[in-house]
């Protein structure tokens, strides 16, 4: 069951641009377990919505199924959702995105649904470059089902039940990078001030925007000996640097020492700013993230933050040579030819 | 020693034995339209491996006066330009008929049959003679034995001259040496044979504005027609040229003309599941939009349907039927996914169907499944098959009329949302006719939005396990059914003057073969009423038509009567009143099939 919130609120409630409240952007009683990381990352897209002045029913929110895919129904109640089917979400947000390109499309799956089930479709949404932000709510479990392995789980890996992983864990990241990904950060449910402005840049991205978020599962793999625990994830967080997201119009107020920062100015004339910890990478460099993330890896790191974007995306419209105006919006007069064109082509085929 | 032949005018068999990726095709093309183009109806059907190149393919030409349009069994003249199926081909002339082939080399004693005739061209001499360009060897050839073809058959060559005119319009230094291939080929007919053959073309003026169109091409440019702007397929036999078809007419028709840019989106998806997802998301969000598929296709989308059928989102599907199971034979023809497409996916499921026989139809049909998907909230699925898909079939010309408007079903916008007076419910039956009322993404900024979802809910759109909630939605997608039934096409009935007493039933390809056999049947004094079915869920009229009868003879291409069980179990028949007729060896069905084979149940009776 979800419940609905009560629709009253403080009238002193801070407002964003457009005049709505956070509360605008939020959606039903979660139903996921008290302490679930999944509810954090719920709530920072509720902040980065509010902040970003997003029109709440501009957005499509999409998901496939497990707990992760749950969660839409826990945010922006003015959005559209759309369940879908276990590892489908791609396909279902690039129908719908190639319908209109004019509304945010946020996918929201899992670990489960991205990296089994659904890596088929993970991945051909990546090459494609579909406009669409893609968070994954990685536990490293299948939640819903009483917490098998998934794919995401690391090798050696301690689960509740006390047996360690056999198989490579898949590291979504470094796959989509592979893939020729545009964006791709890397962020933990438990640290809000990271993932919040990793969220508006990447609803700030023209093309395909993927975070992976680790995001505990306090029922079934937040066990010692788990590399998805809160405990585990805290220790072995490397954060790339302080990121702040810096929207259209707004003055840039923070300052780095040269040489430690890099800028970059979004398609939409929004600005990034990240001050960097490691000198050797650059988020605009391909083969800078891939050999942090190896490297990340050998020394049982999980690098966070923004680990690369590509300014010059290609959105799937833009390669499709799509039209300026939604395809939904199109009417009798520019979809269909009319009679005289067809009795053109009954004289051909005679 | 040969058996006698009856001279017959527009009215023969003619096969070409070829090997693939040769370039007979076009040439085989040019044969079949120059009959066309004297006025007598034909009916072409490639016969091809599932092989890009260097298997044997036929190309096979049924001539019919009368305009029978079904497979005819029974070769009369076999053009054999391939060494590889020689044996075979000289197997299948019918005793008394004429096996034209490259004398270049001597016939092997064993491939002599006392009881044909045969008609030797020496193609590759000839070639060698004249052409130096190994490729022009190749491709000459073949229009060598079509010059000959048109001396033994009476085929005017002015028409055939024309035809070449056309076709390489803009190219026209390829005219005269195709024409002088004719001419060699007619000219060694005329030195070494007698000619014109006892069965012979006339010129007539039966095809009428008929055109020559593939079922594949027409439902493509049907869909353009109907209005779907986001197009997501994934390649399989035989239906990738369905979508081929609809990209080159959108390319041609959808451009935008201001901006230059496209009115139509496709994408080739990764797979068939990711096909459908595709289709399923752009008609969630308003836009038409449909893919294609073949048998297995059907089996890897099943899932996707019975959410559409249960979230209740619009959706086309096309499906050119194949030989199944499993892979099968994927270049031959079957009617084997009728049970499979009627209840797609798991638990209680029922699609709406829709049978097309002529390229006519997968053009109206097509562009009518938009119109329908989005009233009824639904998926449709268009079964075609191989034999309409994939051969030139002869057709009544497209129509469309200029004042139509897409019907466009319950959709929402700002206005009317501002306007309900109650609340809104996504799933909430105000009309009673099982239809409710949807909203598109980003229309209002805070009414309408819902959350679709696969799992059970109420008339909010609300997860629910309650039972009753459960029980009344699900009795309301019947209802929605009911309405469907209103809405699809109602049967086309061949009816006697008298009522017979014996009926029949059949759809989609079967539905030439099955008029001639009719025709055949009645010649032999049998009156037998017939109803070709368009549509699923069955409407009224089909459900008195099966009542009529004491016995039906069902008349479909597949091994299980699928239309049998799905015609007893929809109108709760008595199975014992319908009897199969069935043909599924992947070749088309034929008149001689169904007509002998009622014959034989009727004199067992």
């Amino acid at each position: 069951m979800s419940y609905i919130k009560p629709k009253f609120h403080h009238p002193l409630l801070p407002k964003n641009n457009l005049g709505y409240t956070r509360k605008d952007y939020e959606g039903s009683i979660s139903t996921l377990c008290a302490g679930c990381g999944h509810d954090s990352i719920s709530a920072a897209i509720v902040e980065a919505c509010f902040a970003l002045n997003v029109e709440p029913h501009k957005v499509a929110k999409l998901s496939g199924i497990g707990c992760s895919s749950k969660t839409p129904a826990y945010f922006l109640q003015n959005s559209h959702g759309f369940n879908s089917v276990h590892g489908r979400m791609p396909s279902v947000a690039t129908g719908a995105n190639l319908a209109n390109c004019d509304l945010v499309y946020l996918g929201v799956s899992g670990d489960g649904d991205s990296a089994s089930i659904g890596m088929g479709q993970f991945v051909h949404v990546v090459r494609r470059n579909l406009n669409m932000v893609y968070i994954v709510m990685n536990n490293g479990c299948y939640g819903l089902t009483k917490g098998q392995d998934s794919a995401t789980a690391d090798r050696g890996s301690i689960s509740k039940g006390g047996d360690a992983t056999l198989f490579e864990g898949i590291d979504l990241c470094s796959l989509a990078i592979e893939l020729g990904a545009t964006f791709v950060a890397q962020s933990f449910s438990g640290d809000k001030s990271q993932l919040v402005p990793l969220i508006e840049a990447a609803m700030s991205h023209r093309g395909f925007a993927l975070i992976n978020v680790l995001s505990p599962c306090v029922t079934f793999n937040n066990n010692p000996g788990s590399t998805k625990s809160y405990t585990y994830v805290r220790e072995h967080n490397e954060a790339l640097g302080n990121i702040d997201f810096v929207p259209v119009g707004n003055e840039i107020t923070t300052t780095y020492n040269e040489g430690e920062s890099v800028q970059v100015t979004m398609h939409d004339g929004s600005k990034l700013r990240l001050n960097k910890i490691d000198n050797q990478w650059d988020p605009q460099d391909r083969l800078s993230i891939i050999s942090a993330l190896k490297t990340a890896q050998q020394k049982h790191e999980i690098l966070t933050g923004l680990l690369y974007v590509d300014k010059d995306s290609v959105p799937l419209h833009v390669k499709l040579n799509t039209t300026e105006t939604p395809l939904n919006q199109l009417q009798e007069d520019k979809l269909c030819p009319g009679n005289n064109r067809l009795q053109e082509i009954n004289v051909g085929l005679r | 020693m040969f058996s006698s032949f009856m001279s017959s005018i527009n009215d023969f068999v003619v096969r070409f034995a070829n090997v693939n990726g040769t370039g007979s095709a076009s040439a085989n093309l040019l044969f079949a339209k120059s009959i066309f183009r004297m006025g007598v109806p034909i009916a072409p059907k490639n016969i091809f491996p599932s092989n890009i190149q260097g298997l044997p393919t036929w190309y096979e030409v049924r001539v019919s006066e009368k305009g029978y349009l079904g497979r005819r069994a029974g070769i009369d003249l076999m053009v054999s330009v391939n060494p590889q199926s020689m044996k075979k081909d000289i197997e299948s002339v019918r005793p008394g008929g004429y096996f034209l082939y490259d004398s270049t080399k001597p016939l092997h004693p064993e491939f002599i049959r006392e009881d044909i005739h045969y008609i030797g061209v020496p193609l590759m001499k000839i070639c060698n003679d004249e052409y130096t360009d190994p490729r022009q060897k190749q491709l000459f050839k073949n229009i060598v034995y079509v010059g000959a073809l048109a001396v033994l058959l009476d085929i005017e060559f002015a028409v055939l001259e024309t035809l070449l005119a056309e076709q390489f319009k803009g190219k026209e230094k390829l005219v005269a040496p195709n024409v002088k291939a004719l001419a060699i080929g007619g000219d060694y007919i005329r030195k070494h044979f007698t000619f014109p053959l006892e069965f012979k073309v006339e010129r007539r003026d039966l095809v009428g504005d008929s055109i020559l169109i593939d079922g594949n091409s027409a439902a493509g440019l049907g869909a353009v027609y109907g209005g779907a702007s986001v197009v997501s397929w994934y390649p399989i036999t035989p239906s990738t040229s369905l979508v081929s078809a609809f990209e080159e007419y959108a390319n041609e028709l959808r451009i935008d003309e201001e901006t230059g840019k496209n009115n139509f989106a496709i994408v080739q998806a990764e797979d068939e599941l990711a096909a459908i997802g595709m289709a399923i998301g752009a008609n969630w969000n308003g836009a038409r939009s449909f893919t294609a598929t073949s048998g297995p296709g059907v089996s890897l989308m099943s899932e996707f349907l019975g959410l559409a059928y249960y979230a209740e989102i619009p959706v086309v599907l096309v499906d050119v039927q194949r030989a199944g199971p499993s892979t099968g034979m994927p270049t031959r023809t079957q009617q084997s996914d009728v049970l499979s497409a009627a209840y797609a996916s798991h638990g209680d499921t029922k699609q709406v169907l829709l049978f097309p026989s002529t390229p006519k139809e997968c053009f109206d049909m097509m562009a009518d499944s938009f119109d329908l998907a989005e009233q009824l909230q639904t998926p449709v699925i268009m079964l075609t098959d191989l034999d309409l898909g994939m051969n030139d079939n002869m057709s009544k010309p497209f129509q469309w009329d200029d004042s139509r408007k897409y019907k466009r079903g319950k959709v929402l916008n700002a206005e009317e949302l501002e306007n309900v007076k109650t609340t809104w419910g996504r799933y909430l039956d105000i009309d009673g006719d099982g239809v409710p009322y949807r909203t598109l993404p980003g229309t209002h900024p805070t009414s309408g939005a819902y959350f679709t979802r696969g799992t059970s809910h109420n008339e909010y759109a609300a997860y629910s396990e309650d039972s009753d909630t459960y029980v009344r939605i699900m009795n309301r997608l019947l209802l929605k059914l009911e309405t469907a039934k209103t809405l699809v096409p109602k049967p086309e009935f061949y009816l006697s003057e008298k009522q017979s007493e014996i009926g029949m039933v059949f759809f989609g390809t079967t539905t030439y073969s099955a008029c001639e056999a009719l025709d055949i049947l009645k010649s032999q004094g049998i009156t037998c009423d017939a109803m070709r079915l368009k549509a699923f869920p069955f409407n009224h009229e089909v459900k008195d038509f099966m009542n009529r009868y004491e016995r039906i003879f069902v008349v479909e291409q597949n091994r299980d009567a699928q239309l049998r069980s799905l015609l007893v179990n929809e109108l709760d028949l008595h199975p014992n009143k319908l009897i199969k007729v069935l043909n599924f060896d992947g070749t088309p069905i034929t008149a001689d099939f169904i007509s002998q084979s009622i014959l034989q149940t009727l004199a067992l009776a």
